[in-house]
C-alpha cells in the first residue's frame, strides 16, 4: 500500500526525523505490544513445557466439545472455531475503521469502530458461556482409593486444580475418566483469562475511541493516528487468540 | 482528498488512500487457512478415535497447523497492523528482538522432555517402563 516512494541514501538517524518514519507513541504501541507478545509467549511456552513433561495430556476435542442450546451433542472445534472467526471478523472491521480514518471519513470510522465493539463483546460472550460450561458441567471420574480404601466414582468440573480429562480406566466393565493432569486447568483458565482481559480492555479503548470520534476530537486534531493505535492494540488481541487457538484447541 | 501529516518527524506519509481490496483479500486468506486449520483438527481428532493412532502422522499434521498459524500471524502483521508498509528500520526493530522465540521454544519445550525421560527413568537409572499406552494402566498405578 505504501506507494511513496523513498529516495535511496535517506539518511534515517541523522536528526530531525523519526528514525523509524512513525510518531512516538506509534513506536511505544508497537514496543508495548512486542512486550505483551513476551508475556504471552512466556506464558505459552511454560504451558508447552508442562505439556512436554507429562505422559498424559487431556484431549481437546474432548474437553471443547460442547455447543450452547446443543446439550450433550459432541462437536468438536465447533464452538472455538465461531470465537476465532467472530475474532478475525472483529478485527477486518478495524483495520477498515483505521482505512477510513486515514481517509477522515467520521461516519465511517464510527460504524466500524461500533462493529468492533459489538464483535468483542461478542466474543466475549462466547467466553463468558465456555467458562461457565467447563466450571460447572460435570463428569463422572473413577478416583483411586488411598492406603487400601475401595476406589470409587466422583462427579468433577473443571477447576483450575482439577479436571475429569485423564486417562480412561475399565471397572467392572465400565469406562471411567480418571483425573487429568492438574496443570492443564490452571494453564487454560489463566492463558484464555489473560487474553479474555485484553478482549476486555481492548473493547473499553474502542469505546473511548468510538466516543472520541463522535464528539469530533480528531477532525479537530486533523488526525485518526489515535484510532491507528487502537487499531494496533485490537489486532495484538487477534494475534494472541490465533496462538491460544494452536495451543488450546488444536494441537 | 489531501495527505494530512500527524507530526514533523514522519518523513514520507504512506499512501493510505487505495481501496479495501488487500483488508478483504486478506481476510478471505486467513478465514481459508483457519478452515485448514480446524479441519486438519477434525482429521487429528479422527486419527485418535481409531485404535491404533499414528504418532508420527499426528505430529506431523500438528506441526502443519504450527505452519499454517505462522502464516496466519504474518498476514494480521503485515497487512492488518501494517507493519509491512512501515520503513525497514521499524520492520527490525520489531521483528529481530522477537526472534528470540525461536530459542525460547526450542529450549523450553526439549528442558519439558528431559524432565519427562527423567521422570519416567528415575533419573536415568531404570529403563523407561512408560511406553505402554496409557489407558491399559491399571487403576491402582499412580501417574
Amino acid at each position: 500500500m505504501s506507494t511513496t516512494a523513498i529516495p535511496t541514501g535517506t539518511k534515517w538517524w541523522n536528526g530531525g526525523r523519526s528514525p523509524f518514519n512513525a510518531s512516538y507513541g506509534k513506536v511505544m504501541m508497537w514496543y508495548f505490544l512486542m512486550s505483551d507478545a513476551f508475556t504471552f509467549g512466556a506464558f505459552l511456552i511454560s504451558y508447552g513445557t508442562l505439556r512436554f513433561s507429562e505422559n498424559y495430556w487431556v484431549d481437546p476435542n474432548h474437553v471443547f466439545s460442547a455447543f450452547p442450546f446443543a446439550e450433550g451433542m459432541n462437536l468438536p472445534l465447533s464452538f472455538v472455531s465461531l470465537m476465532t472467526f467472530i475474532l478475525i471478523f472483529s478485527s477486518v472491521t478495524m483495520v477498515l475503521a483505521v482505512h477510513e480514518g486515514h481517509k477522515m471519513n467520521r461516519k465511517a470510522v464510527e460504524k466500524y469502530i461500533f462493529w468492533t465493539i459489538i464483535g468483542g463483546l461478542a466474543f466475549l460472550s462466547c467466553q463468558a458461556w465456555e467458562w461457565t460450561h467447563l466450571l460447572t458441567h460435570q463428569h463422572e471420574v473413577w478416583i483411586n482409593g488411598i492406603n487400601g480404601a475401595a476406589g470409587h466414582v466422583e462427579l468433577w468440573n473443571t477447576t483450575v486444580s482439577h479436571n475429569p480429562f485423564g486417562p480412561e480406566v475399565t471397572i467392572n466393565g465400565h469406562q471411567y475418566a480418571t483425573p487429568g493432569p492438574v496443570a492443564f486447568g490452571s494453564y487454560f483458565f489463566e492463558i484464555t483469562g489473560f487474553h479474555g482481559f485484553h478482549v476486555f480492555s481492548g473493547v473499553i479503548i474502542n469505546l473511548i475511541m468510538y466516543i472520541k470520534t463522535k464528539m469530533g476530537h480528531f477532525d479537530q486534531r486533523g488526525h485518526y493516528e489515535m484510532v491507528e493505535k487502537a487499531g494496533l492494540y485490537w489486532h495484538f488481541v487477534d494475534l494472541v487468540w490465533v496462538f491460544v487457538f494452536l495451543c488450546f484447541y488444536l494441537i | 482528498m489531501s495527505q494530512h501529516t500527524i507530526s514533523p518527524e514522519i518523513t514520507f506519509a504512506p499512501d493510505h488512500l487505495g481501496g479495501t481490496k488487500r483488508i478483504w483479500k486478506t481476510f478471505y486468506l486467513l478465514s481459508i487457512l483457519t478452515i485448514f486449520e480446524l479441519a486438519i483438527g477434525l482429521t487429528i481428532y479422527n486419527i485418535h478415535k481409531g485404535a491404533h493412532p499414528n504418532a508420527s502422522l499426528v505430529l506431523a499434521f500438528k506441526g502443519l497447523v504450527c505452519i499454517l498459524t505462522l502464516a496466519k500471524a504474518f498476514y494480521i502483521v503485515s497487512v492488518f497492523m501494517h507493519l509491512g508498509d512501515e520503513i525497514r528500520n521499524m520492520i527490525m526493530t520489531i521483528v529481530v528482538p522477537l526472534a528470540l522465540f525461536i530459542w525460547f521454544v526450542i529450549a523450553f519445550l526439549s528442558d519439558g522432555n528431559s524432565w519427562k525421560n527423567l521422570r519416567n527413568t528415575d533419573a536415568g537409572s531404570k529403563p523407561d517402563t512408560h511406553l505402554v499406552a496409557p489407558a491399559a494402566k491399571e487403576p491402582g498405578q499412580k501417574d
